[in-house]
């Protein structure tokens, strides 16, 4: 039995259902950033001192790996522009340097956190390194989960592009939704822990 | 996004199981896709939580009752260390205790009233063939199912299940044993599978709703479940937040909920310190109060159906209803810290939250009220549904009226924590929600079967249970004004003070069990009328709503026509009509 509205819009609301679904997905997530940065508001304001970001954190590799993840947004979007435009090579080309530079995010974080353990800094050390931790762990747990759907639609899920190409182009945009929210977040927590 | 030029052919094995619908037993009962089947798997796994967490109360109410008294043979099953000689230890009381809480909020009455009903009458009554994404739905139980059996094996683990409380506030829990981090897991499992839950749900309103059916002919039943739907999905994330960070306090060391000094069994804590308690309790409302509302609002729309197909009459004010309905989701996201007017708060931050209080009653006064009018000059029939949705009426509204003093910081510094408190809620939860989630399994179990549970049993349990439920939760108001503070491990008996009430823990403790007795009837009848129910056809209460006019029990895709709204959904006794009722579906 066929689901209606799988991949054509119902007229009127003008959506498809995968469309709604991601986009509810994003709002809750919007509910639980928002709270770990609501606690760190509160935990800040009641702390007795706390530090700047950039005594503790990596400055420059986190500017670096900010320029990666906006990168990996402009190839996300020219992936899903190339199913658009029926260039299926070229998606796969694209769609593979999203999941490289994802990669590469996730190699230069795996560096600071090591480095931060090598210097004796742990989450129970204080709580700046605590919600430093908890925040940009979270996070990283998004970038490996959209990294892995990424990577469904670059291998094996690709086979749906032969039987149903807008579907498939409708799901690789959903999952580029979640890669710039993924993104987005990034853009809110180097300010907020690395430079304030 | 839409592409023109592309033609949308469904691919050639999806048309091929179309035709052949025979599933082999494993994809058709436990790994369907079929919302009816998912929403029978929900109901059937919350009912059994139900019971399970009613048993632990069941153990509870006689240690209150009999504080330290041996309790014979039980206590021998349950061990020494539990319960040594039949004697409960106070750690297993508050184990009891917490869990009780958990499972009747998070795995009984939310599966059975969201997951159970929802899922298996929201697609019919909107006159879809399923959820707008079936896999996704199956996901949302094995979740569910995944956060219960965590939460159940909880109670094997050295030192024994979560101890702090359904509410599991810091620094307690933090400093509890290994249950409370398999507590966390568990809580983690079931908020993901609420979060897919309602997705789903909020897509399949507003996708897969029949031609013809506007919002504003949506059954009140649909609009409960979608706005149940929407407090859910944002409600619940800041509880994992919550949950994440006390998850980091407890294994990773961290001080998000430890303040800086503190000193537990006469020796300094070894933490950074410099946390918030207060934060925890903050988030953890800020999705529990909002679940106050998961717990009620799908009850109501049941009632309100149940309501109108008995008294043959439309419902009375179906559009305040909405509008109601719709003010009470968004208003129950900033009245959470009426929970936490004894944390010393300033008097700013208290008037605020005790005014968005009132003014949250108001919506749910006009809910009721508007309930309670639809019954004017009805011709009602006293079927076992309607029972159930009649008594809610009082029940829910003694629930909801005994709430203001605690809405209200004066009147809730004498009153917070005690009995009193655990008297309120049960009555909007116990006779209110479960009344009404009982009223539905009457009302829908025809069209999930195709046969009608029994009248007679049905009126034993009905009576059984209003009678009992009074007997339980009544004293409690008793006990709570005279000052005896709840989650005491001897309800009471230690304090002078609660000597005069004391009697009543023995009343309550006997309404209790004897409850569990008129349980029977409906475990029986609800197995019994599978097989020997009365038969009946697609529209055995005469009703007007779209799930009637598929086959009972409907097939995979539900309906046999596409089916088509024609008008509003509560078209009883119009006047000039053949019938005293005029289906939405029937084009007449």
């Amino acid at each position: 039995m066929d689901i209606p509205y799988t991949v054509e819009v119902r007229r009127d609301t003008g959506l498809n259902n995968g469309k709604i679904g991601i986009w509810l997905f994003l709002a809750s997530e919007v509910m639980l950033f928002g709270a770990l940065f609501a606690s760190y508001i509160l935990i800040r304001t009641g702390a007795h001192s706390w530090p700047r970001g950039d005594t503790i954190l990596n400055v420059p590799l986190a500017t670096f790996n900010t320029i990666v993840l906006i990168s990996s947004s402009v190839t996300m979007v020219m992936a899903w522009a190339s199913l658009m435009r029926h260039r299926f090579g070229t998606f796969r080309l694209y769609m593979g340097g999203t999941i490289l530079l994802g990669f590469v995010f996730l190699v230069v974080k795996y560096f600071e956190y090591g480095h931060k353990f090598h210097d004796g800094l742990f989450p129970s050390t204080n709580n700046f390194l605590a919600i430093y931790f908890t925040l940009t762990g979270l996070h990283m747990l998004h970038v490996f989960g959209g990294m892995c759907v990424n990577a469904y639609f670059w291998g094996p899920g690709s086979k749906l592009w032969k039987t149903n190409p807008e579907w498939f182009t409708n799901r690789v945009e959903n999952s580029g939704l979640f890669w710039h929210f993924v993104d987005l977040v990034w853009i809110f927590l180097f300010p907020t822990l690395y430079l304030l | 996004m839409s592409q023109p030029g592309t033609v949308v052919t469904p691919k050639p094995h999806v048309a091929h199981e179309a035709h052949h619908e025979e599933l082999g037993f494993w994809r058709k009962y436990v790994f369907s896709t079929d919302h009816k089947v998912i929403g029978i798997q929900y109901a059937i796994t919350g009912l059994l939580f139900l019971l399970f967490g009613f048993s632990l109360m069941m153990l509870m109410r006689w240690q209150l009752a009999y504080p330290g008294a041996a309790l014979p043979l039980l206590g021998r099953i349950l061990g020494e260390a539990r319960m040594p000689g039949g004697t409960m230890l106070p750690d297993f009381y508050n184990e009891l205790g917490a869990m009780h809480g958990t499972i009747m909020v998070f795995m009984g009455v939310v599966p059975l009233a969201v997951g159970g009903f929802g899922n298996f009458v929201l697609p019919l009554q909107i006159g879809a063939p399923d959820m707008a994404f079936p896999r996704i739905n199956m996901a949302s139980y094995q979740f569910f199912v995944l956060g219960g059996v965590t939460m159940l094996a909880s109670f094997l683990v050295p030192g024994g299940a979560a101890q702090s409380g359904w509410t599991s506030y810091t620094p307690l829990a933090v400093l509890a044993g290994t249950g409370q981090t398999m507590w966390i897991i568990g809580m983690i499992f079931l908020i993901t599978s609420s979060l897919l839950g309602a997705i789903n749900f909020i897509t399949t309103t507003i996708q897969l709703r029949a031609k013809g059916l506007s919002f504003m002919r949506f059954p009140f039943f649909v609009w409960a479940q979608f706005v149940t739907a929407f407090l859910l999905l944002l409600a619940f994330p800041p509880l994992e937040a919550a949950a994440v960070m006390q998850l980091m306090d407890r294994v990773a060391g961290t001080s998000f909920f430890l303040p800086s000094g503190l000193v537990v069994s006469g020796q300094a804590l070894t933490v950074a310190g410099g946390g918030n308690p207060l934060l925890w309790q903050h988030l953890f409302w800020f999705l529990a109060h909002p679940e106050v509302y998961v717990l009620i609002l799908p009850a109501m729309g049941i009632v309100a159906e149940i309501i109108a197909n008995n008294t043959r009459k439309p419902l009375w004010g179906y559009r305040s209803m909405v509008y109601s309905l719709v003010f009470l989701g968004f208003m129950s996201f900033i009245v959470w810290a009426h929970h936490m007017f004894m944390t010393g708060m300033g008097t700013a931050m208290a008037a605020f939250f005790q005014t968005t209080t009132m003014i949250i009653s108001i919506p749910s006064v006009v809910i009721l009220t508007a309930l309670i009018i639809s019954l004017w000059g009805g011709s009602i029939r006293f079927n076992t549904p309607m029972l159930f949705a009649l008594a809610f009426l009082p029940m829910f509204g003694i629930g909801g009226l005994t709430g203001l003093p605690l809405g209200l910081n004066v009147t809730d510094i004498p009153l917070h924590d005690t009995y009193y408190v655990i008297a309120h809620f049960h009555y909007v939860v116990a006779p209110g929600t479960i009344f009404g989630l009982f009223a539905g399994i009457y009302y829908w179990y025809p069209k999930a079967t195709g046969r009608r549970m029994n009248e007679t049993l049905g009126k034993i349990h009905f009576v059984g249970s209003l009678v009992c439920m009074n007997v339980i939760f009544m004293p409690m108001f008793i006990m709570g004004m005279a000052g005896v503070s709840r989650r005491l491990f001897d309800g009471g008996a230690s304090y002078a003070f609660a000597q005069p009430v004391l009697h009543w823990n023995v009343v309550s403790s006997w309404g209790a069990w004897i409850m569990a007795l008129f349980q029977i009837p409906f475990i029986f009848n609800f197995f019994w009328s599978i097989w020997k129910g009365e038969k009946v056809g697609a529209n055995p209460w005469e009703a007007t709503t779209i799930e009637w006019s598929a086959p009972s029990p409907p097939p995979h895709g539900n309906f046999v026509a596409v089916p088509e709204a024609h008008r509003g959904p509560y078209e009883y006794s119009a006047p000039g009509a053949p019938k005293d009722f005029v289906p939405q579906f029937e084009a007449q």
